[in-house]
């Protein structure tokens, strides 16, 4: 089973992934190969069962809204590709 | 003295038999002689772990010493160190230094650890091979012709080939007790939620969980006791006390209930890794333990809820990649899209592009009900699997892995098969409990590796368990010949 060309360049655009063209036939049968195992999914009847989000089913803990952390700005820009006067630099997003 | 285990070198510190710097210093030196064979480190921080000996001694020598004080250990590549470069095994992370470290290294560290560097991975933690790392390939030390296993092979590796005493490592499918199992190791992955993610990086933050890989059951305990912690930082590390592992240890196991899990004997189970698990049985039974058939009916369906669970998980979590705040970006990007788009074309590798590809058609629209709410409903009959065989029996036991150690690139060309290798230790991940791999001998020349499944949070019993066995039998002694 292959996906075809079309829906790998929408998972594409929609993972923000470039494809080269040369490796697209590639990608599509590795891709339809691992449909083709999680579609077996499809042959169990799970009507009436709950999704499992936790596996002891706790919930989200909620914490006082109150700054714990150290201002690291300089050390985390000093991390970006490119960054100048406190902000992470890309290319020109508006004319 | 890299054939002593953690217990041992943390009574020769203790007794003066020996410092943490010419211990240390004597690690350093196994790996620069050693492991240009193995490739298990891809950074080693030897200068740092040097100057941590030195006051790991200071401390022996006033008395004031934490419980791994002058140890030193290994930390998978996956796990942010302040200071010293965390790639994840990835091109992508190959410049990123983090400005902190994970709670797990924090925890090391308040123990007195000395950190040796850091071990190669599969990218992401996305393997079961090592294979797919940026920094290439680890070879097992049994044989170096073959996979060490993933996607903590090189914590594996390390610890097999005596470069470390301990690692810490990672499971989302099977990659601590896997790899483990393919280089006769003891591996424990805890109950999903026991160790904190915190400064971890993510794979698949549903099953993700953090866990050591030694030598032996105790010394497993030993790592396990530093590593597990409640954790504010992780909302989903458990706010629960972390049991006294080391109690129980010598615990008799007479009339333990062992249930063996006939869907873990069938087809695809190479017949002479299904024998040595029938020997390991047959000693349980001598050490007084009963043996209990059971089911565990869901099973076959583990692989297909985890192949859309874990990449539709990645695909959300690697979403933070995008060459902006930090790690690679492309040349001379055209516009901000064009940044996204090759930054991440070119920074991935293969399957990690193919995970997140399978993550994105799985959430997308019109396909998220018939995929991951279905994958989340199947994951809990799989996890009411065990909940009903829990009732009958104290632990459940059956193989790690389907086959031993396979030749470098004979499941390359089919990720499907790949996938397959992690078939016993998937369903476990899934669940959320805690599992083990210890070794149990030898199929094909190569490791063997028996599969220890625990009840939620009963870590204590899954090692006491493995302890015992490795006190009536030596398979965990072996040492690969090119460790020697």
């Amino acid at each position: 089973m292959a996906v075809d060309a079309q829906t790998i360049e929408k998972l594409a655009e929609l993972a923000r992934i470039a494809i080269s063209e040369e490796t697209i036939d590639e990608v599509s049968s590795r891709l339809g190969d691992v449909l083709q195992l999680v579609d077996q999914l499809q042959a169990v009847n799970t009507d009436g069962v709950e999704p499992m989000a936790h596996p002891l089913d706790e919930v989200q803990v909620l914490r006082q809204d109150a700054v714990t952390e150290p201002n690291q700005r300089e050390a985390f820009l000093a991390l970006a590709p490119q960054s100048e006067a406190g902000l992470y630099l890309v290319p020109k997003v508006i004319d | 003295m890299h054939q002593l285990t953690i217990a041992e070198i943390i009574r020769g510190l203790r007794d003066k038999q020996f410092s943490s710097v010419e211990l240390t210093s004597h690690y350093l030196e196994r790996i620069q002689q050693l492991d240009n064979q193995f490739n298990s480190f891809i950074t080693v921080t030897s200068e740092q772990a040097l100057k941590e000996a030195a006051a790991a001694d200071a401390r022996l020598a006033q008395g004031d010493a934490p419980a791994l004080c002058g140890v030193p250990v290994a930390h998978k590549d996956i796990f942010c160190t302040n200071g010293v470069r965390t790639s994840c095994g990835s091109k992508m992370l190959d410049n990123f230094v983090p400005p902190y470290d994970a709670t797990v290294i924090d925890n090391f560290q308040r123990a007195g650890a000395i950190s040796l560097g850091k071990t190669n991975m599969d990218e992401f933690a996305m393997g079961s091979s090592n294979e797919t790392s940026f920094y290439g390939a680890v070879k097992n030390p049994w044989n170096v012709e073959r996979i060490p296993g993933g996607s903590s092979g090189g914590s594996a590796a390390a610890v097999a080939a005596l470069l470390a005493p301990g690692a810490t490592a990672t499971d989302t499918g099977g990659s601590i007790r896997q790899p483990a199992a393919m280089t006769g190791t003891t591996g424990l992955k805890p109950t999903y939620g026991r160790v904190s993610r915190w400064g971890m990086i993510a794979f698949a933050s549903s099953l993700d969980q953090g866990g050591p890989i030694t030598r032996t059951a105790e010394d497993a305990t030993l790592m396990l006791s530093v590593m597990a912690s409640p954790d504010a930082k992780d909302s989903t590390c458990l706010d629960r006390p972390v049991q006294d592992y080391t109690a129980h240890l010598n615990d008799s196991i007479a009339g333990l209930k062992i249930g063996v899990p006939s869907e873990y004997f069938g087809e695809g189970l190479d017949s002479e890794v299904g024998a040595r698990v029938q020997d390991a049985l047959k000693e349980y039974e001598k050490l007084g333990a009963e043996l209990v058939e059971i089911s565990l009916p869901h099973s076959k369906l583990a692989v297909p809820a985890y192949y859309v669970i874990a990449p539709a998980e990645a695909s959300a979590n690697l979403s933070r990649f995008d060459g902006v705040r930090y790690g690679y970006r492309c040349e001379n990007p055209a516009d901000l899209r064009d940044l996204y788009m090759r930054s991440r074309g070119e920074g991935f590798g293969e399957e990690v592009k193919r995970r997140i590809l399978v993550g994105s058609y799985a959430l997308s629209a019109g396909y998220y009900d018939a995929y991951y709410n279905k994958a989340q409903q199947v994951r809990r009959l799989i996890k009411q699997d065990f909940v009903d065989a829990f009732d009958k029996v104290d632990v459940i036991m059956g193989p790690t892995a389907p086959n031993p150690a396979f030749k470098l690139g004979e499941k390359n060309a089919d990720p499907v098969a790949m996938y397959l290798e992690d078939i016993y230790t998937i369903a476990t991940n899934l669940a959320g409990l805690p599992g083990m791999s210890i070794p149990c001998g030898f199929a094909h020349g190569l490791p063997v590796g028996l599969q220890i499944i625990g009840n939620y949070l009963d870590e204590a019993r899954m090692l006491n368990v493995a302890h015992q066995f490795q006190q009536a039998s030596d398979w965990h002694q072996q040492t690969a010949p090119a460790a020697e």
